[in-house]
């Protein structure tokens, strides 16, 4: 992909921004093999260091953003990336709560940095990892580790259309009752994470007799507490349920508050 | 005034609801009694049914297509409580010897995603295609009485009044009802408060009683469907020990109960309680997670989603099953009416046990007990009501 396929001529521009992250998200986009044609014809590809030859500067209408905040640098680029874009939707966990690097936030960074590196003094970084949305105005949230690329379609068919993406922000339970699934935790005891997390995953754990893990983040009214007595009588310890809550979303509000009542 | 708006559409409903299909069956029609073998289970295939029954799958009894009898769940017990479903080992052959699962048939009646219409543009033109309705019909296998109430209540919401739903009625139309009288009571049924059980009464083509475990069946006929059955069936007349045999079955099935609920006046009860403090202590142990209501065989709301591509070309509007327990449900200009889980449990459980009554004419809860199974953290709605009524506001003056 160059950027010059056979678009629509006046194609909303899109552009992909990295920050703190793994990639995983952005490589979502490629890996829509049977839309990816659509995608490129729909909007013009005009920032995507992962997949284009050559960037194109100026502006865009619609920037993904994947990622989370954890150096000076960075917090300065995205008010760049804000300023170029119409509309910017972070994408991925990193990107909406900080991702699994925030567990930074909980400990002390020179101390990790000190172990990481040989030469921790050429590392210039920040104490914690946060959001895009700690940094800049943010218009559309897309959750998980990674996220589901079948939602990312949504959201790009969306702001295309001009419509309000459908990717409701209910527990992953009710998704494993839409496909039938039988629920691990009553059913097998299997700790689960299900009912205070977002949906989104299409309920891929519990889908494979797993618990979830948790990776979309906490759902719209997340009760932690009362799950965490439930998980705790099925044998997790303080340690466990504190271990538990922190992972991907480490930071998202719910589960960190959840992780320090557990704190030892 | 709103209240007797309500009834005088729930009156007009009951006229409106005429199929023989969907009343409740003639209970003179089970006069003799027949006895059946387990063989006669498989009497309903290549009859251009769909078979759909009780069946094994990740450790739990759920509803699927069933080929043979070697499918239903042989020799197979369950144990049931607040959160927490497990299946045993029975020491016998008993093919229905356990009580209702996960999954209710509403899931094939009212399914749980439904494409409603695509549209396509066409040059200057919008093609609109209706999604076509069901055409393969079903015969359900081993409905419990609970269930057969649950159907009856459904049928009520989703027919009654001036708009059918067209793809329910489609679905619901020409099922075949093989009944099966419970034989155990689980540990969250409370079928007996709710006078929905154990033995089914109504709503059922054939109804069993399994009297031998594994193998020997009393029969009860239902309707001329189901009498033309038993007809095809080799079968001989019960005797009269045996018809006390399954009687005595359901005698001890209703005595031994797992919960039990106080429901000749949960009605006003909840209605003069809406500020009791017993929902704040329940909304502290609510996730909101869906799943009493996701469960619950009478729950038939839904949301309805548009899907666009990328194109543009192609559009296509379906309905899910939505929630109670959802921000999105209650969202209206400005945002959700229910902002507090408190106000969204006191919503679905007055709903069930009180308000149902005067939108629906009948109570929406059947007594099955899977919103007490199936809730992660075993919520049990019997124990809600009866705190409740310990502390009733209106305590001595009523």
């Amino acid at each position: 992909m160059s950027g010059q396929g056979h678009r629509t001529p006046s194609a909303p521009r899109l552009a992909v921004w990295k920050f703190a992250s793994c990639d995983g998200c952005q490589l979502s986009l490629l890996d829509c093999e049977d839309e990816l044609l659509a995608v490129a014809q729909a909007l013009d590809i005009a920032y995507f260091p992962e997949a284009t030859r050559a960037p194109i500067r100026g502006n865009y209408d619609l920037s993904l953003v994947e990622g989370s905040i954890t150096t000076p640098h960075d917090a300065e680029r995205i008010q760049d990336v804000r300023r170029r874009s119409r509309a910017l939707v972070t994408i991925g966990a990193c990107a909406t709560s900080g991702g699994v690097q925030a567990l930074r936030n909980f400990a002390n960074v020179c101390e990790y940095a000190s172990i990481v590196y040989a030469r921790p003094d050429y590392i210039h970084t920040l104490a914690t990892s946060t959001p895009i949305s700690d940094h800049v105005k943010v218009d559309f949230e897309l959750r998980g580790c990674p996220i589901d690329k079948g939602q990312l379609i949504e959201v790009i068919s969306a702001f295309l259309a001009g419509r309000k993406p459908a990717t409701p922000s209910h527990s992953v339970c009710l998704q494993c009752k839409l496909k039938g699934n039988v629920c691990v935790m009553v059913a097998h005891g299997t700790p689960c994470l299900g009912p205070v997390t977002h949906a989104g995953c299409g309920a891929l754990c519990p889908s494979y007799d797993r618990g979830c893990y948790g990776c979309f983040g906490p759902m719209e009214t997340p009760n932690a507490p009362s799950l965490s007595a439930r998980l705790s009588s099925l044998g997790m310890d303080e340690r466990a349920l504190q271990r538990v809550y922190r992972t991907f979303n480490a930071q998202a509000e719910a589960f960190r508050e959840e992780s320090e009542r557990h704190d030892e | 005034m709103r209240t007797e708006t309500q009834r005088s559409v729930v009156r007009d409903n009951d006229e409106r609801i005429s199929n023989p299909r969907f009343e409740t069956m003639d209970k003179g029609m089970a006069e003799a009694r027949s006895i059946v073998d387990a063989a006669g289970l498989e009497a309903l295939r290549g009859q251009g049914y769909a078979l759909i029954g009780p069946t094994v799958r990740d450790e739990a009894i759920v509803y699927d297509e069933i080929a043979t009898l070697d499918d239903l769940p042989r020799g197979v017990g369950d144990e049931q409580d607040g959160g927490h479903y497990r299946l045993t080992r029975r020491n016998d052959e008993a093919l229905f010897g356990y009580v209702v699962g996960p999954q209710s048939w509403k899931k094939l009646l009212h399914p749980p995603v439904l494409r409603l219409w695509r549209a396509r543009r066409e040059g200057d033109e919008l093609r609109v295609e209706a999604e076509p309705a069901r055409v393969e019909k079903f015969a359900f296998i081993g409905a419990r009485s609970c269930e057969l109430h649950a159907i009856a209540i459904q049928d009520r919401v989703f027919l009654g009044g001036a708009y059918a739903d067209p793809h329910y009625r489609a679905r619901r139309e020409d099922v075949f009802i093989v009944a099966v009288n419970c034989g155990v009571a689980g540990g969250a049924c409370f079928c007996v408060s709710m006078d929905t059980g154990p033995k089914a009464t109504m709503g059922f083509d054939i109804a069993l009683t399994e009297i031998v475990a594994g193998s020997s069946f009393l029969v009860e006929i239902g309707t001329d469907a189901g009498r033309a059955l038993l007809d095809s069936l080799p079968h001989r007349a019960a005797s009269a020990s045996e018809t006390e045999e399954a009687e005595a079955i359901l005698a001890h099935t209703a005595e031994n109960m797992g919960r039990s609920l106080e429901a000749g006046d949960v009605r006003e009860l909840l209605a003069r309680n809406l500020d009791h403090p017993r929902w704040d202590d329940v909304a502290a142990r609510c996730l909101a997670c869906t799943n009493c209501t996701m469960v619950c065989p009478t729950c038939f709301c839904t949301s309805v989603e548009d899907a666009s591509d990328l194109t543009g070309l192609e559009s296509e509007r379906s309905r899910r099953w939505d929630s109670c327990f959802t921000l999105d449900f209650s969202y209206i200009h400005g945002g959700s009416v229910r902002q507090s889980v408190k106000s969204r449990y006191r919503q679905w459980m007055t709903h069930k046990l009180s308000t149902w009554y005067d939108q629906f004419g009948s109570s929406g809860c059947v007594g099955c007990g899977r919103c007490i199974v199936w809730c992660p953290v075993g919520i049990d709605l019997t124990e809600e009501a009866r705190a409740i009524r310990e502390s009733d506001a209106q305590k001595g003056a009523t």
